[in-house]
């Protein structure tokens, strides 16, 4: 079946439909991440977003139940340059088409992804449409055109769950978590379990006041789609945990820490988004190799370094990467140390929130 | 951490005369290196036995000695030029084994010669078949059952409790030479003596054989900050049991899932870290079974490989100047990136398109060697080709290889028209798809033109389904091709080009000539597109980039 991807800036891409039918619209992303679309196509933050791969060759392996990063893929579409019609691999449940099509989501082959990849880099990030119905060209640009985008739209309340949950618990357990979740992704709640942790699940409405109630040892503030300027309750809610109790931002959770402690976030042209960026923690001088998936960035001049200690950058264009608290127990990233999809070699953060964790409640006892 | 400024002089050992297993890639490597450490300041003294190499060429180095790659001979080189330090990872096996012996002799220590790039210890961990496993052991990474021996009586035991077939393979040795399968106790008898007298310190390892497991290979780089990077992932489309340089390799990954492919990046960085590689790139081979997913390490060799020479082309990243760069102290991220100009040498290159290397074989040159493939390496050469599908890469590979193939097209049938299956050649395709050999790739779409399934394919020779079906996909569009040869339509021409089909295989298939195709794709509109490689996948602006073609408007 055929299927067009259209721009708000009138470019028009014309390839086959190998997910569902319809039509869907959103921002155009890429992505450069070579290995891990099903990691990727289920992250809740690219709620809103189209994301293009750059590789191209994708659905090589399959998808299978243990590479899901949350309950269902929240993305609204996919583009890829050539869909393997063939998954070979021994975790293989079911292949990308069939997954794609049994959760309602667009995928489109045939694109030339580096031109459409050039266009985002010159351009920015824009609006678009994907659609199996609609071959109109003019109709389509409109379409993408009149799309509301992502900023100043609280994208959080349609990916974060709607009540509170425990996930499973583990024997050996020394902390409780709250994660407060923005659209969290599954390997976030792996990561803590591993480092002894009971996590609580928190829907991202719940107050301060709620979460402390819970006895938990600390806060983690989940990654999650969108414009942070445009989740002021929850801003608010960490507004208010801030110093009360330990807390660990990732990715959004980071842009909202940065904005509750006064600072202020942009967006970037087109955004981070891929498994090789070069990030420098500069109390180590040790660079690691980071997943990464943001399009706000918190902006370093905004932030008051008399209390707020810079600690990670990104080697490639020098944004901010990570941040703590000179007095207060607080630090956060911007990158993905959960990695899924990428690499491991930031996992060591959630050694030094569960250490964090340790020292408050130490001072407490 | 900047420059060292202690060092002055620096000995590169070249890699000495070509071989099989050992060509011009040593000599592009050590160039690159010779090239950068004297833009830095070194003085830079050479030793190289071949004359015919780029390194030797009057100005790359300061001083060059044409003189046999051999212990004496370099004793006496440093005694006359009395360097700082010697590189030993750029000039292959034959450079690092030198070195070693240098040690051990107590020359090093006597001239206070230091080695840069990878130390003795780490080059005997990396080399020494019990020290690797020992090594890997340690950091808990899964390798084959194994066990070593210095006599035939040994290595029977090892073979008895072990189980066959069997691997056998001669420690310090290049090229995999005297490395071999035996699959009964008579076959090990032969290859086990002869893998003893192969070995520069007579012993072998006996190795439970992967035969059949998927296989890759990582290229990493680490420096003195122990940052540490992965350049390029590695697929062979050839599985386990034919040595890497005579197998056709696809870089990136293609078939595993990400989670698969981060405990194989984790094991590489463990692994690099174990061996002590200080600095500069390593190769680092794993297998996978097929079925499970257990995954063993396979070797590591502590230096700039061939793999390194393909994998800076494949992806953009200067491999052997980094790693030169790096030996004298300086850090990846204080590296630029020569392409982008604005980024660091601290990141792993994204691809977006697809990289095949096909090996080039030359048996009508030697009348009397068997065309079958094994352990040990057998290729002369090799074409690497990029595509944006694998299809076009591979068509682009097996067509650079100048062997009058033109793509992926039969050896075997002369009218594709009529493809008559006649006594016995099913028995012949069998047998050749089973016992690897030189043109096994065309015997695979020969296969698919005589109706054998993926499933039979795979089953006769372990080569992953997933490229089995891009075969299956070239044939199915020459089917089509030939289908439709009286009326093509320009989106089918447009899929064979996409595919790889080049314009002088499609004239052969449509009974046109190439000028006729040609002027046929000039009207339809499809004409290449040049893309370019760029370590980064155009997410950065690139400044000295090359191009390759490519059919993707």
């Amino acid at each position: 079946m055929q299927a067009f991807l259209a721009l708000e800036d009138g470019k028009v891409f014309k390839g086959r439909s190998f997910g569902s039918s319809g039509e869907r619209t959103g921002e155009v992303v890429f992505n450069t991440s070579m290995a891990g679309y099903q990691e990727i196509i289920t992250d809740p933050s690219y709620k809103g977003q189209i994301v293009v791969m750059t590789y191209p060759l994708m659905g090589n392996y399959g998808v299978n139940k243990e590479d899901a990063e949350s309950r269902r893929p929240f993305l609204e579409g996919f583009v890829v340059k050539e869909y393997s019609k063939i998954a070979s691999n021994w975790v293989k449940e079911q292949s990308l088409g069939e997954y794609l099509k049994e959760n309602n989501i667009l995928g489109i082959e045939g694109i030339d992804t580096r031109e459409l990849t050039l266009h985002i880099r010159e351009k920015g990030a824009m609006k678009a449409v994907l659609s199996t119905k609609d071959s109109d060209e003019a109709s389509l640009i409109k379409k993408a055109q009149s799309c509301s985008g992502l900023v100043g739209i609280d994208l959080v309340k349609e990916v974060s769950v709607s009540r509170k949950y425990n996930y499973p618990h583990i024997k050996d357990a020394a902390y409780k978590v709250a994660v407060l979740d923005c659209g969290v992704k599954y390997n976030i709640l792996r990561n803590l379990a591993r480092h002894h942790c009971n996590v609580i699940v928190f829907p991202a409405q719940a107050t301060c006041k709620e979460i402390l109630d819970s006895g938990v040892d600390g806060v983690l503030l989940s990654n999650g789609p969108g414009d942070p300027a445009a989740v002021d309750y929850v801003v608010r809610t960490v507004r208010n945990l801030i110093g009360k109790i330990p807390i660990f931002g990732i990715c959004l959770g980071h842009q909202m820490l940065g904005l509750a402690l006064g600072g202020k976030t942009y967006k970037l042209k087109f955004g981070h988004h891929g498994a090789n960026h070069p990030v420098k923690d500069l109390r180590t001088g040790k660079v690691s190799i980071t997943a990464q998936n943001h399009g706000f960035c918190v902006d370093i001049d905004s932030l008051n370094k008399k209390d707020i200690e810079l600690t990670h950058v990104n080697l490639n264009d020098a944004t901010l990467e990570g941040l703590r608290h000179k007095k207060l127990p607080l630090f956060c990233v911007q990158f993905h140390p959960e990695a899924s999809p990428g690499p491991h070699d930031a996992g060591y953060l959630f050694a030094e929130f569960t250490k964090l964790m340790r020292k408050s409640k130490k001072r407490k006892n | 951490m900047p420059k060292r400024k202690d060092i002055k002089k620096i000995l590169i050992i070249g890699s000495g005369p070509i071989v099989i297993g050992q060509a011009c890639e040593f000599d592009y490597s050590g160039t690159q290196a010779c090239k950068v450490l004297k833009q830095e300041g070194f003085k830079i003294v050479l030793v190289n036995s071949n004359p015919a190499t780029i390194m030797t060429d009057p100005e790359v180095a300061d001083r060059t000695y044409i003189e046999p790659i051999t212990a004496e001979a370099v004793e006496k080189i440093i005694a006359k030029e009395r360097p700082d330090a010697l590189l030993p990872t750029l000039g292959g096996q034959t450079a690092l084994n030198t070195t070693v012996e240098l040690a051990d002799k107590g020359v090093l220590k006597k001239y206070k010669v230091e080695t840069i790039g990878a130390n003795i210890k780490a080059i005997k961990k990396g080399e020494d078949r019990q020290l690797f496993k020992a090594a890997m052991e340690k950091i808990g990474l899964d390798l084959p059952k194994s066990g070593r021996a210095y006599n035939l009586d040994e290595a029977l035991a090892v073979a008895k409790k072990i189980g066959f077939p069997l691997i056998i393979r001669p420690s310090f040795t290049l090229g995999g030479v005297g490395g071999s399968i035996a699959y009964n106790i008579e076959e090990f008898r032969v290859l086990a003596k002869r893998g003893l007298e192969s070995s520069m310190i007579s012993e072998i390892l006996v190795e439970e054989s992967v035969l059949g497991w998927k296989e890759f290979e990582l290229e990493v780089m680490r420096d003195l900050k122990d940052n540490v990077v992965v350049i390029c992932t590695i697929e062979n489309f050839d599985p386990m049991g034919i040595h890497t340089g005579d197998s056709i390799t696809v870089a990136p990954i293609q078939t595993l899932t990400d989670k698969q492919y981060q405990l194989m990046r984790d094991a590489a960085i463990a692994c690099i870290r174990e061996i002590g590689v200080e600095t500069g790139g390593s190769n680092i081979q794993f297998a996978v079974h097929p079925e499970n997913g257990r995954m063993v390490i396979i070797e590591m060799n502590p230096r700039v490989s061939r793999s390194s020479a393909l994998s800076s082309k494949a992806t953009g990243f200067p491999i052997a100047k980094i790693a030169a760069k790096l030996a004298v102290g300086y850090t990846l991220d204080e590296i630029t990136n020569d392409i982008t100009r604005s980024t660091p040498a601290c990141f792993e290159p994204a691809i977006d398109y697809c990289v095949v290397k096909v090996p080039r074989f030359t048996f009508e040159k030697f009348s009397l060697a068997n065309n079958t493939l094994g352990i040990s390496m057998k290729s002369v050469g090799e074409a690497m080709a990029i595509g944006r599908t694998f299809k076009e890469a591979l068509q682009k590979g097996l067509r650079s290889l100048e062997i009058k193939k033109f793509g992926l097209e039969s050896i075997i049938f002369n009218n594709l028209d009529d493809i008559k299956i006649e006594n016995g050649l099913l028995e012949k395709i069998y047998q050749k798809l089973r016992q690897p050999n030189a043109e096994r790739i065309f015997y695979i779409g020969d296969a698919f033109r005589a109706n054998l399934d993926i499933d039979k394919i795979y089953e006769l020779t372990k080569i992953d389904r997933w490229f089995l079906h891009n075969i299956k996909e070239i044939i199915d569009c020459e089917r089509e091709l030939l289908k439709n040869k009286p009326k093509l339509s320009g989106e089918l021409l447009k899929k064979a080009k996409e595919f790889g089909f080049s314009d002088r295989q499609l004239a052969k298939l449509l009974s046109l000539s190439e000028t006729q195709i040609h002027a046929l794709r000039k009207s339809m509109n499809i004409l290449p597109d040049f893309k370019l490689v760029d370590t980064c996948a155009a997410e950065f602006m690139a400044h000295t980039p090359y191009f390759y073609s490519t059919y993707d408007r």
